[in-house]
């Protein structure tokens, strides 16, 4: 196991020779101490065992030291106790769905699955909210209370496997953010572990409590400051009708023209999302929806509520397409025609597959006033870099995916791919946007950070984070940027998942 | 501060037959955690698909070792391949997973292990073998000796009560062509198997008939034997080849339409002999076209339309879908499609009826626990539809479900697609019967 050994950071005294017996022996101790707390089987220490929990969904790896696996709230504080007594850094883990690294143990450490929290507690329906543990699965959620006539509206495209704990800690969208807000918009309280292993309530069972909103602190902290294991969520009623429409247009900027339009009229779709002529191309070949191959861009909008609400809301966007410049808007007739036109969007990742070997996705955020203009960005910097981009992202909320299409074997494709996506992001930041929409900053963009904060921002969010973890011993080494570029990163080339939808 | 991002960078030899490209297409998005039967148990991410396949891409480069935890990992796995159909990239984890049983061999103890090898190298082979051990099976479930078994250590008792009653009599087709009932739609070849017409004889007799009517001439070629299915997904792939070359030549010379199957876990090996038998010059184009012929016998009468009067079947069924039927063959509507057709049928869907049963070839037998805790809670889901009876069209399937339903103490019967299409082939003849006289 020794190869294993990871150098500490934060006061960086592990990768000393002089006081590696005396690290031998506190891990042997903290390995023993947590087989009583979680029993020998929850607490995996062997390569063959761990290393399966270097990586999550992202292109980043590290081993972690140890992985342990508590069954409940009083396991997690014990766990916590003993790990911070033995000095080991902690990294939360749910379902490992994440992008940008935020489960990948940099700094080794303890990684503490919470994939056995996994109890669905209670449902209340007359105050349309769940009570519930961080490992259970976003889709059971919404599967759990269907049949009563409610669901669970974050839904990101992992959601038949992404956890409750991960979404909080990303503070997870989807592709019906638009229309119903991301994850802090429907977390009303957890109850959260500190570093102390002291267990508390943040926020409570009612939409506004009094005081600093510390849940809403909580959430998107990505494991920085202490472990979530129980929490309520608000519920939302099904909608009676669901109308989409598709929009077809022979510019980008016309296409972005509209999704301003739409906003400015007030229009609240639940999604709406586009694809470019290059992801049009790929999903044609791959399973063809019907889009047509020499359309600049398509947009796909889809208006849920009453059928009063649908119907008007529909004729407006239809309008507003046609005066923005679309040549053709349609209107799908039935539920089989509207799934066809979303299988084509829902398959357009696995679709890039026919045009390229591998793909980087990134997840940036712009003002939706300023989409045209950075999708003219976007244009030039895909020119610069000599890299091919296909566009297919969320329109409605000026989020992002430009997905960098590159072959790994070329010699430094991926150094120049990289280089393409972080000159993408800094024209987000330059128009007033963010790096990013639903992925969150994790590893991958840490380092972006200081275009988004001053010295002075990043500060005072480190006061944050140190009022919650004075040492940093929740999951370190992510969020904020570090000082030294890491030398290290092990990027594993990413292929396309075939009908995967970011 | 620097922060340095490590790895075990490789420490052992890598292992080529761990370097497969199959694994290059996994971007360990996860999708695939929560349809695995044993990541729902346990939580562990190495008993998961996406951690089973970083163990295998891992092992391959050196940077572990294919020992003993290695080995646990892969061997706790089902082999049901839920992973595939949830995977949104397409990777066949079936082959990786094969891949690495080939590198780590059969699963269980050292004596276990030996029984395997002995088993899928002197017995599948060889079924003049395997209808003699059966006939002494029969002796032995017949005569006062199993009272004896009372005596044998825990383990081996819960084995013992696994087995499964030998019938009187075995599956012999009256001849080896067998003629089409009414106008001929088709010639088709019949997958006699190893276990089927032993244990299930009157499966295949039923299977028979039933394709009879639907103007079906059915050729059982004498050459045929065992598909290999279990050797293969033991890692056991020498045998299985030549198995699989016997098969080939039996059926390519009866120059059959399809070559029907009616076990589900053989139809997705025989679908699978190309890869198999990739490399092999003299067999890689045969192998092709066999693998193009073989259907499984609720696909091919989908697909064919059933003709012929269907008379009423007055019973409430659930449907179990055969891992290698759902996920090995991407085969579901086919068999609902056909029960649909049953007058008098009533089918209510259980909750995750494409989840594994536990059965899964020997898995019931190498790894009792996990099989009986996933058993368990498929009983609990058969309940709960308040079916009298469940379909599961695969011999490993029945033989587990109805071993739940003794354990369960529940009445559920278990049948074959065929044996319920056969009934109702049976009813229309019978009421035709009853109104000529």
């Amino acid at each position: 196991m020794e190869q294993n050994r990871q150098p500490q950071i934060g006061n960086g005294d592990r990768g000393d020779a002089s006081r590696r017996d005396g690290d031998a022996s506190r891990r042997r101790a903290l390995v023993q101490e947590l087989r009583r707390i979680v029993g020998d089987a929850h607490v995996l220490v062997e390569d063959a065992d761990v290393i399966v929990y270097e990586q999550d969904g992202s292109i980043l790896q590290a081993m972690p030291e140890i992985v342990v696996l508590p069954a409940d709230v009083t396991q997690v504080s014990e766990v916590i106790r003993a790990a911070r007594r033995a000095g080991f850094p902690i990294v939360p883990r749910g379902s490992g769905t994440g992008l940008a690294g935020g489960a990948v143990p940099a700094g080794g450490g303890v990684v503490v699955s919470l994939a056995r929290l996994n109890r669905l507690l209670g449902v209340d329906y007359r105050n349309r909210t769940a009570e519930l543990e961080p490992g259970v699965i976003n889709l059971e959620v919404t599967k759990g209370v269907a049949k009563a006539g409610f669901f669970y509206a974050p839904d990101p495209s992992s959601q038949a496997a992404c956890s409750i704990g991960g979404n909080l800690a990303n503070n997870s969208g989807g592709p019906h953010t638009l229309a119903y807000g991301v994850t802090t918009n429907h977390a009303l309280g957890v109850e959260v572990v500190l570093h102390d292993g002291s267990i508390v309530w943040l926020g409570g069972t009612v939409p506004d409590v009094p005081g600093y909103d510390l849940c809403g602190v909580f959430v998107g902290s990505e494991g920085t400051l202490g472990i979530v294991t129980r929490a309520i969520v608000r519920l939302m009623r099904a909608r009676e009708d669901v109308r989409t429409l598709l929009a077809i247009f022979d510019s980008m900027d016309s296409a972005t023209q509209a999704v301003v339009d739409i906003t400015a009229a007030g229009i609240v779709p639940a999604a709406l999302e586009m694809m470019d002529k290059t992801t049009i191309e790929a999903v044609e070949r791959g399973a063809p929806a019907g889009y047509p191959r020499d359309a600049e861009a398509v947009l796909l909008l889809e208006v849920e509520g009453v059928r009063e609400y649908t119907e008007r809301a529909l004729r407006m966007a239809h309008e507003v397409c046609t005066r923005a410049g679309a040549r053709q808007v349609r209107a799908a007739r039935d539920e089989q025609e509207r799934q066809a036109l979303w299988k084509g969007r829902k398959g357009a990742f696995g679709a890039l597959g026919t045009l390229a070997p591998n793909y980087y996705v990134m997840d940036g955020v712009v003002p939706r006033s300023k989409l045209p203009q950075t999708m003219r960005a976007v244009a030039e910097i895909a020119e610069q870099y000599q890299v091919r981009i296909a566009n297919v992202f969320h329109a409605g909320d000026g989020n992002l995916h430009p997905n960098i299409l590159f072959d790994i074997r070329v010699p430094g494709a991926l150094d120049r791919v990289i280089e393409a996506g972080a000159a993408i992001l800094r024209a987000c930041v330059a128009v007033g946007g963010s790096l990013t929409g639903e992925h969150g900053i994790g590893l991958e963009k840490r380092d972006y950070m200081e275009w988004l904060f001053s010295k002075d921002d990043l500060e005072a969010m480190t006061r944050v984070r140190l009022a919650f973890d004075p040492q940093r011993a929740f999951n370190p080494g992510k969020i904020f940027p570090t000082p030294v570029s890491c030398g290290e990163v092990r990027r594993a080339p990413a292929r396309i998942p075939e009908g995967l939808w970011i | 501060m620097h922060l340095p991002l490590q790895r075990t960078e490789p420490h052992g030899p890598v292992v080529p037959g761990l370097q497969i490209p199959e694994l290059d297409q996994c971007v360990h998005c996860g999708l695939c955690l929560t349809q695995c039967p044993t990541y729902r148990v346990t939580r562990l991410e190495t008993e998961s698909p996406r951690g089973r396949i970083h163990l295998v891409r891992a092992a391959g480069e050196g940077r572990i070792s294919t020992g003993e935890r290695f080995a646990e990992h892969l061997n706790l796995c089902l082999m049901c391949r839920a992973c595939e159909t949830a995977c949104p990239s397409g990777v066949k984890y079936g082959r990786i997973a094969e891949a690495a049983r080939e590198v780590i061999g059969p699963p269980g103890s050292a004596l276990s292990r030996a029984v395997a090898r002995l088993a899928f190298t002197q017995l599948f082979p060889r079924l003049g073998r395997m209808r003699v051990l059966l006939r002494l099976l029969r002796f032995y479930q017949r005569s006062g000796l199993r009272a004896v078994a009372r005596v044998l250590p825990r383990r081996l008792r819960e084995m013992e009560a696994l087995l499964p009653p030998v019938p009187a009599r075995f599956f012999t087709p009256e001849a080896e062509v067998l003629p089409a009932i009414g106008t001929r739609r088709a010639r088709v070849g019949l997958l006699n198997g190893c276990i089927m017409p032993l244990l299930f004889g009157d499966i295949n007799a039923a299977t028979v008939r039933v394709l009879r009517r639907n103007g079906c001439e059915v050729v059982i070629p004498k050459g045929q034997g065992c598909c290999g299915a279990l050797n293969v997904h033991n890692g056991e792939t020498t045998a299985a080849k030549a198995m699989a070359k016997r098969n080939i030549d039996a059926f390519l010379a009866a120059g059959v339409d399809a070559v029907i199957v009616n076990a589900a876990g053989c139809g997705a090996t025989m679908k699978e002999y190309d890869h198999l038998l990739r490399g092999d010059p003299e067999y890689t184009e045969k192998a092709a076209r066999f693998s193009a012929l073989c259907r499984d016998a609720s696909e091919f009468l989908a697909d064919l339309g059933l003709t012929g009067p269907l008379g009423p079947v007055d019973m409430t069924v659930t449907y179990q879908d055969p891992c290698h039927l759902a996920h090995g063959q991407k085969v579901r509507a086919q068999p609902r499609q056909l029960l649909a057709a049953i007058p008098g049928l009533t089918l209510i869907e259980m909750e995750a009826s494409d989840r594994c049963c536990g059965s899964a070839g020997i898995y019931n037998v190498t790894h009792p626990e996990m099989s009986r805790t996933l058993l368990d809670e498929k009983m609990t889901s058969i309940g709960r539809t308040g079916a009298e009876a469940v379909v599961a069209p695969n011999p490993g399937c029945m033989l587990q479900l109805r071993y739940g339903a003794q354990r369960a103490k529940a009445g559920t019967a278990v049948y074959h697609l065929m044996d319920l299409l056969d009934q109702a082939y049976q009813a229309a003849e019978d009421d035709a019967g009853r109104a000529r006289a």
